[in-house]
């Protein structure tokens, strides 16, 4: 079981609370847990990545483990900790404007 | 008894004002979606409670939402926020994709640029059927779902009306208004900030530039350019679909031939530059105006807020000031932030980007705010309710 924190506005629009868990199988990867979010909660799509080209949304950051995965390869392999849901993936809203 | 429902959209939510066919006391709600960009909020004629908002973020893109109860409640449609019930794919009514090539836009550089899709800025509900709207979005094009919003796809022959020589302005390359002629259900009118208007005869199969005769001092150096110009705005009244008034850039025009030729009819305005134009419910010839003092200080002439009317379809206007403010004002009016009601005693209504909504209901004599301190208002739509 992933654990997924979503900002604020995603929350809403999603309507849960600040952390989801979503099930992964094969890899556990940026991308596979992403796929995984949207098919269960189909409203996300295209929130955090773009529809067309996948690529993130610019003002989003992926943290976990204290690192910045945001631009690491989508299949980069999440550590461990993510993996065994000691951690939390992170879907952060980056302060940017108004 | 007639009620009147005010759908308004601003840079941080929607806000849905009510009131009875006097149009004394209002109810406000909201906002709805808090926090996010709503630049369009618009019912549908054929079913008054089904609405449709545009919602979106730099954040976290575009959604679209819909309304089955006037507002009440609301839902991306296709399935709610946590399901897909009716198996639509996932987050298929928030998907905008171009359809084809993608193309290529004239770039600031003079380079070609891929379009890439920013936002909804105006949804055009059918003027037959609840679950057809038109998307005019950025960078500009024209999508339009049959389903009730599930899912949206592209009437691309727009781009093929010399979409290469398009160029965004400051403000962006938006399709930002729609008309659909009541009286020929193949002809549609769209415009396009920074390039033009067009027109379809075919349901949208192919495009023309419809922009003969606009002026291009300040804009074009090629005075045969049928697009690159920037039309902040077109009105029709339903009866009349063949007569057309625009608040271009600077300018304000007239077509008395469907958009085959235009002509101007600023006449004795204090600023032609500005944003929304409207046309009276009742009177096809009586328009309304908001003049802003220049595109290089987006506030009203002499800091006086003045709608100005005219009754002779142009060229005669006069100001209506009273219940506006008269100095210190300094807040812009945008193109889609302006509309009427079809009461007896038509309403006018617009919003500012100070976050005021002011209606008049009778007509544009006497001004009232309905709202005063709303964040800064994008669009205003109006139902009369019967």
């Amino acid at each position: 079981m992933i654990r997924v924190e979503l900002p604020f506005h995603l929350r809403n629009l999603a309507h849960v609370e600040r952390e989801v868990t979503v099930e992964v199988e094969g890899p556990v990867t940026v991308r596979s847990v992403l796929d995984a979010l949207e098919v269960r909660y189909p409203v996300l799509a295209g929130t955090i990545r773009d529809h067309g080209t996948q690529k993130r949304r610019p003002f989003l950051r992926f943290y976990a483990c204290e690192e910045d995965l945001s631009n690491e390869p989508p299949d980069t392999l999440l550590s461990e900790d993510v993996v065994s849901g000691k951690e939390p993936f992170s879907i952060i809203a980056a302060i940017a404007g108004g | 008894m007639s009620n009147v429902r005010v759908l308004v959209g601003t840079k941080k939510g929607a806000f849905i004002l009510t009131a009875d066919g006097k149009r004394e006391k209002w109810e406000v709600s909201g906002p709805h979606f808090g926090g996010w960009e709503i630049y369009h909020v618009k019912g549908s004629s054929v079913d008054p409670n089904r609405l449709y908002a545009s919602q979106s973020s730099g954040w976290f893109g575009q959604i679209i939402q819909r309304s089955d109860d006037g507002g009440k409640t609301w839902n991306p449609p296709g399935g709610g926020p946590t399901a897909s019930p009716d198996g639509m794919p996932k987050g298929e009514s928030n998907k905008f994709v171009y359809e084809g090539a993608v193309g290529t836009h004239l770039w600031y550089d003079g380079t070609q640029h891929p379009w890439e899709f920013k936002r909804v800025w105006h949804l055009e509900p059918s003027l037959t059927d609840p679950n057809t709207v038109y998307a005019g979005v950025e960078d500009a094009a024209l999508f339009r779902t049959t389903d009730g919003g599930k899912t949206w796809h592209e009437l691309s022959a727009l781009r093929s009306a010399k979409g290469n020589l398009w160029q965004p302005g400051a403000g962006g390359m938006g399709l930002h208004t729609i008309l659909l002629d009541p009286k020929n259900p193949d002809r549609i009118f769209v415009a396009i900030s920074a390039a033009g208007v067009f027109r379809t005869e075919d349901g949208g199969k192919s495009w023309k530039p419809a922009t003969r005769g606009l002026n291009l001092t300040y804009e074009l150096p090629d005075k045969s350019s049928e697009v690159g110009h920037c039309v902040h705005r077109i009105a029709m009244h339903p009866s009349r679909p063949n007569v057309l008034f625009m608040q271009k850039h600077w300018d304000v025009n007239r077509s008395d031939d469907g958009g085959e030729s235009w002509h101007e009819v600023s006449g004795n305005l204090p600023s032609d530059f500005g944003f929304p134009i409207d046309v009276h419910a009742h009177e096809p010839n009586t328009i309304y105006v908001v003049p802003i003092k220049s595109d290089a200080e987006h506030y009203p002439p002499d800091a006086k807020l003045r709608v100005y009317r005219s009754r002779t379809g142009g060229d005669e206007w006069e100001p209506l000031t009273k219940g506006l403010p008269q100095s210190d004002c300094y807040v812009n009016i945008l193109r889609d932030a302006m509309a009427v009601d079809s009461l007896d005693t038509c309403g006018i209504y617009f919003g500012t980007t100070g976050g005021q909504v002011y209606a008049s209901a009778d007509s544009g004599d006497n001004w009232k705010p309905i709202v005063r301190d709303l964040p800064p208002v994008l669009s205003v739509e109006v139902q009369t309710l019967l």
